[in-house]
């Protein structure tokens, strides 16, 4: 295949790289923003993990060893808004840069000048976040739901920063997502139905639709906000006669949709993953389909889960409950197929596929609890608790954050045209796991005995769990440094890649040479019929 | 180049046993549940209700567990058997329409299995009607507040909860009480079998009450009154935490609440009216100086200290020091009204709906005499009543 | 070729054009939910939200004599309001349909000028829209001069359709210090 895209050189738009920082500044090659956004995702976690880690230690024993409670409100506050909107997110638009133009057989996004700048928002809107943490008063600390009046009447002076910084992020994402729709719907190569694309485009292309529906309603909570906190209205403020519970209503509006945000992109990922370690192709290609565009039409009307002890009345209440619950239907279509897939097929383990096999084990639990927390009666128990925690960390870290492991272990040999190093990425999977589930699974059980979440400081009869989850979240911590070292290794010395790189891959992004050359595609390839799903 | 590694036999046997594992693992609580549960589980509960929400949480618990054996299972099962490693050739099937609709389906009909009885329980929860006692919860940053609003009684008692556990033990100078971060000055008292009605809410930010053994969870938002209902059947001390992040001390405002039966509470309830109206009493009572000071130190380190410090250092800026302050040193009436009114905007609350005339006046003696401060005057109860009714 | 492109780029904009009108659309349906949300409260009762002002028409209620129902009051100050609030009855036993007076006492202790605004909510929810206020001071802004007090008259009638199960209903008062939000 590689002979055929070389054949075509053409210097007008052929030329390699930029020299120096100026390639990385002005861009516009959607290879160069994918790694861009990779590497700062990576970033971002690297810093949100080090707050997770002083929540951790501060955890560790009961009473108060390192930081103070307000430190400690920050360091909740800073860990869930940029491991949501500087880590996560940030990883899924990195890969969609990368392999939605070459798995679509598109020459590059549909607005690569746009596509520069929603990267670039993105270093801006951290540093200024990041910066509040030195600002007098210190930073948010009201939690990464920030509900008023706790943010708003009686938030720290930086406030305001935080509401700028969540502008730039919206803004940036709101780009990125408008970029991945006109590319997937535009820019598909002769051939590429719909209803022929690559499972990790289709999570895309619906998610981006979930980005625009959603990202503008959290710009108008925050600008909202603002205006209660520096122009005197009241929106949430019950003094003026405003209404706190309406901001739970806006945020959860914006919030749930955000979750699926962070998962859709994931489940793409597994759905290319496991049938090329199975060496068999997808079950259920179109249910997958029906499954996602239901998992996200769902998350516009069950919102108010997240407020069964606000004082909803009881239709309501029941309303919201039924909603979710019906969630699981499609969430489990999906985790059904996976296995499908898998059976009968000819497997090898190798770290994509080890990640991937964890990732629908891991995530299926954290959807059992999820469905628990459905149940309204019991979720009022669960409310608020270490539960909870337990349960979107377990969809997040080994779900979300898993898939972006597999993706990254799954695509580098085709991003640098090396071959990690197999025995370390085992390594780092295998600490990944164990740390993992030491971090997280005993939070369920402190949970259900009543330990609630966002303090610094707790009774005894928690204690010794929490220790054990402390020592989880070290390893998992130190873990993905050797993640670090694995990708440096491969990009600078690794084997060097096959063009195919996995026996069972399939799909446009295999047929062009390994490392991917600066441009593809330049003209449309005709797509052929063993790449394509059917 | 394919790519081989090694050890696919030994990981995907691993693999096997992890997935086993967890299964186990996810088991842990079923054993749990049946002896000593409010370590790992969620109690069972001692109101009238909260046994219900107990048999939801583990019915669900119990389905997912069987989901969980068949899906893992079948994926552990997979792993083993069709591994490339053992020769296993893929098969080529890609759908199944018929096993689709069935896995849909039985999802579908799990889930009204489930819905049913969550849907009384939450009917039940709801029904606050023919209650017999109403009690008014408030929360503040951070302590709650107890208002008894029974009709006869002519809501005449109400009073603070502040957590009691010192902050030596916080700090880790001494050794913690069983207790710890559990322990009140002033608990919640009520009556056992008897419907009492809570009407919940706020005073700055939103604070959740929760009590664990009630299955009882509600926030109290300022603005809003919010009412749930509780019968507790055993007499006993249930504790619980504010469940809402409500701020800096969220971890420290907890829940205790005293189940008494009848006559015990009716004995205690006429005890506390008493010690209430004398306490409104001490208002017209002139104080000894020492009296003052014993007095003020007390309502200090229960209401001061969180933010101002034990020594009246504070934590600058953002809770100044009263060890020096030129307000401690300054006029008196200024000082008292700023105890009283607080200062908008700030973390510094009023405090005049909170203490009587006695307390505040003794407090406000205590930070004028206290550390290096010694302005050598005397505020009494009456000070403060003539200085607030424009006298 | 070339003609493909400019054929693709038109598209492309068209398609900008649309998503950007839905990021319009989504940032200001995010506001429409305040009054949708206002709407629902009104309709549903949501919040503990009593109506407008109720104008009453005595010959389209008749006073149910065989039901009595308990209304209690709560007056309460929030966060850094320091003036007097309170109800001079605790609660009142009524027929549904009968109307009922009740005054509120209000007391600025302060030694500036304030103003307050008292913010009602009423339980249980399912009662609220079986509330009617015929006269109240709810949601206005009340100016006190330094040690000026002010009785506040609240008149209401209880709906004779009020669900069978409500034995009791509870009004509250929050009162919120807004004087500097009456400044601006």
């Amino acid at each position: 295949m590689s002979a055929v895209i070389d054949a075509h050189h053409d210097d007008h738009d052929h030329h390699g790289p930029d020299k120096g920082i100026g390639r990385w500044l002005f861009t516009t090659n959607h290879k160069d923003i994918g790694t861009l956004y990779l590497w700062f995702s990576f970033a971002m976690f690297l810093v949100g993990g080090v707050m997770a880690l002083i929540v951790r230690a501060e955890l560790f024993q009961p009473g108060m060893q390192f930081v103070t409670p307000d430190f400690f409100n920050q360091m909740t506050t800073m860990h869930g808004l940029i491991m949501v909107f500087g880590a996560i997110m940030p990883a899924f638009v990195g890969l969609a840069n990368w392999m939605i133009p070459m798995m679509i057989g598109a020459s590059d996004m549909a607005l690569p000048r746009m596509n520069n700048l929603s990267f670039w928002i993105l270093p801006f809107a951290f540093a200024m976040l990041l910066s509040t943490l030195f600002m007098e008063g210190g930073a948010p600390n009201f939690g990464w739901t920030f509900y008023a009046p706790l943010s708003t009447t009686y938030g720290p002076d930086s406030t305001t920063y935080f509401i700028f910084a969540v502008h730039l992020m919206g803004a940036s994402s709101i780009m990125g997502a408008i970029n991945i729709i006109a590319t997937v719907l535009n820019m598909r190569a002769p051939g590429m139905t719909l209803m022929k694309m690559p499972l990790f485009v289709w999570t895309w292309l619906i998610t981006a639709y979930l980005l625009i529906a959603v990202m503008p309603v959290l710009a108008g909570l925050v600008t909202m906000m603002l205006f209660d906190i520096h122009f005197g209205t009241s929106f949430f403020n019950a003094a003026g006669g405003g209404d706190p519970v309406m901001f739970q209503h806006i945020f959860w509006f914006f919030g749930h949709p955000e979750v699926y945000i962070m998962i859709l992109p994931a489940f793409g990922i597994i759905s290319h993953i496991i049938p090329t370690f199975a060496r068999k192709p997808l079950f259920g290609y179109d249910s997958m389909v029906y499954a996602i565009a239901s998992i996200a039409f769902l998350s516009f009307i069950v919102w108010a889960h997240h407020m069964f002890t606000v004082g909803m009345p009881l239709a309501g209440v029941l309303f919201f409950m039924y909603a979710t619950m019906l969630i699981a239907v499609p969430t489990g279509v999906k985790v059904f197929n996976w296995v499908a897939t898998m059976w009968r097929g000819s497997m090898t383990f190798e770290t994509p596929m080890l990640f991937a096999i964890a990732f629908v084990v891991l995530f299926t639990i954290g959807g059992f609890s999820g469905v628990m927390l459905a149940i309204a009666p019991a979720d009022i128990q669960y409310h608020d608790t270490y539960f909870v925690v337990a349960h979107f960390h377990y969809v997040l870290v080994p779900g979300a954050l898993f898939s972006l492991f597999a993706a990254a272990y799954y695509w580098l040999p085709k991003w640098c045209g090396r071959m990690y190093d197999e025995t370390l990425g085992k390594i780092h999977f295998w600490m990944s796991f164990i740390g993992v589930n030491i971090a997280f699974f005993p939070q369920h059980f402190v949970g259900l005995a009543g330990m609630p979440r966002r303090i610094p400081d707790y009774p005894l009869q928690f204690a010794d769990l929490n220790m054990i989850s402390t020592v989880g979240a070290f390893v998992f911590g130190l873990s993905q440094l050797v993640f670090l070292f694995v990708v440096i290794k491969a990009i600078r010395s690794g084997e060097p890649a096959s063009d195919r790189v996995w026996e069972g891959a399939h799909g446009l992004e295999w047929t062009v040479p390994s490392p991917a050359p600066y441009h593809t595609f330049t003209h449309p390839p005709k797509v052929p019929e063993s790449e394509m799903h059917t | 180049m394919q790519v081989q590694s090694k050890g696919n036999d030994v990981t995907s046997k691993i693999l096997g046993f992890v997935t086993g594992g967890l299964l186990a693992a996810l088991s842990l609580p079923v054993w749990a549940s049946e002896g000593i549960n409010s370590r790992f589980n969620m109690p069972r509960g001692v109101s009238t209700y909260s046994a219900s929400i107990y048999d939801l949480h583990m019915l669900v618990f119990y389905i997912c567990v069987g989901i969980g054996v068949v899906v893992f299972g079948a994926m552990a099962y997979t792993i083993y058997k069709h591994r490339k490693s053992r020769g296993a050739e893929p098969a080529s099937f890609h759908e199944n329409t018929k096993l689709e609709i069935v896995w849909t389906a039985i999802p579908m009909a799990i889930l009204i299995i489930m819905a049913i009885p969550a849907t009384a329980v939450m009917i039940e929860l709801y029904d606050t009607g023919g209650s017999e006692m109403e009690i008014e919860v408030r929360g503040y940053q951070w302590r709650w507040q107890y208002k008894y609003l029974d009709e006869d009684r002519n809501q005449t008692l109400e009073f603070f909860s502040s957590m009691a556990t010192p902050r030596e033990q916080i700090e880790n100078r001494v050794v913690k009480d069983p207790n710890y971060l559990l322990e009140v000055d002033n608990p919640l008292v009520i009556p056992v079998n008897r419907k009492i009605k809570l009407l919940l809410t706020a005073n700055d930010v939103i604070h959740a009450w929760w009590v664990p053994e009630f299955g009882l969870k509600r926030d109290a938002i300022p603005g809003i009154l919010n009412d749930v209902w509780v019968e507790v059947t055993e007499p006993g001390i249930y504790r619980g935490m504010c469940a809402e992040l409500c701020g800096r001390d969220h971890a420290y405002m907890p829940i205790v609440v005293h189940a008494l039966p009848q006559d015990e509470f009716d004995a205690w309830y006429e005890e506390q009216q008493t010690a209430f109206e004398e306490r409104q009493a001490m208002a017209e009572r002139t104080f000894e100086e020492d009296e003052l000071m014993s007095l003020g130190r007390d309502v200090y380190n229960r209401f001061c200290a969180s933010c101002h410090m034990a020594n009246g250092q504070g934590i600058p800026p953002t809770f100044p020091a009263l060890d020096g302050s030129p307000v401690v040193r300054g006029d008196r009436d200024a000082h008292i009204r700023l105890v009283y009114e607080g200062v908008p905007g700030t973390a510094m609350q009023a405090f005049g709906g909170q203490l009587n005339a006695a307390e505040l006046a003794a407090v406000t003696h205590f930070q004028r005499h206290s550390w290096s401060n010694n302005v050598g005057d005397i505020t009494q109860p009456v000070d403060v009543l003539d200085l607030m009714s424009g006298q | 070729m070339s003609q493909d492109t400019e054929l693709q780029r038109k598209k492309t904009s068209w398609l900008v054009a649309k998503l950007g009108a839905l990021v319009v659309a989504m940032f200001a349906f995010g506001w429409a939910m305040i009054p949708l949300y206002d709407l629902i409260c009104e309709v549903t009762g949501l919040g503990g939200r009593t109506g407008d002002q109720y104008t009453y028409d005595p010959a389209q209620m008749q006073p149910d004599t065989s039901r009595l129902v308990r209304v209690s009051f709560l007056a309460n100050t929030n966060a850094g309001m320091t003036w007097e609030f309170k109800a001079d009855r605790n609660s009142v036993r009524v027929h549904p349909g009968e109307v009922r007076e009740v005054n509120f006492i209000v007391r600025n202790t302060s030694d500036r000028p304030m103003v307050g605004q008292a913010i009602p909510s009423l339980i249980p929810g399912n009662a609220v829209n079986f509330f009617h206020k015929t006269e109240c001071f709810c949601f206005e802004y009340q100016l006190l001069e330094p040690g000026e007090s002010m009785e506040m008259p609240l008149r209401f009638v209880v709906d004779p359709d009020l669900p069978p199960n409500v034995d009791a209903v509870t009004l509250s008062y929050a009162l919120f210090d807004i004087t500097d939000m009456a400044l601006r």
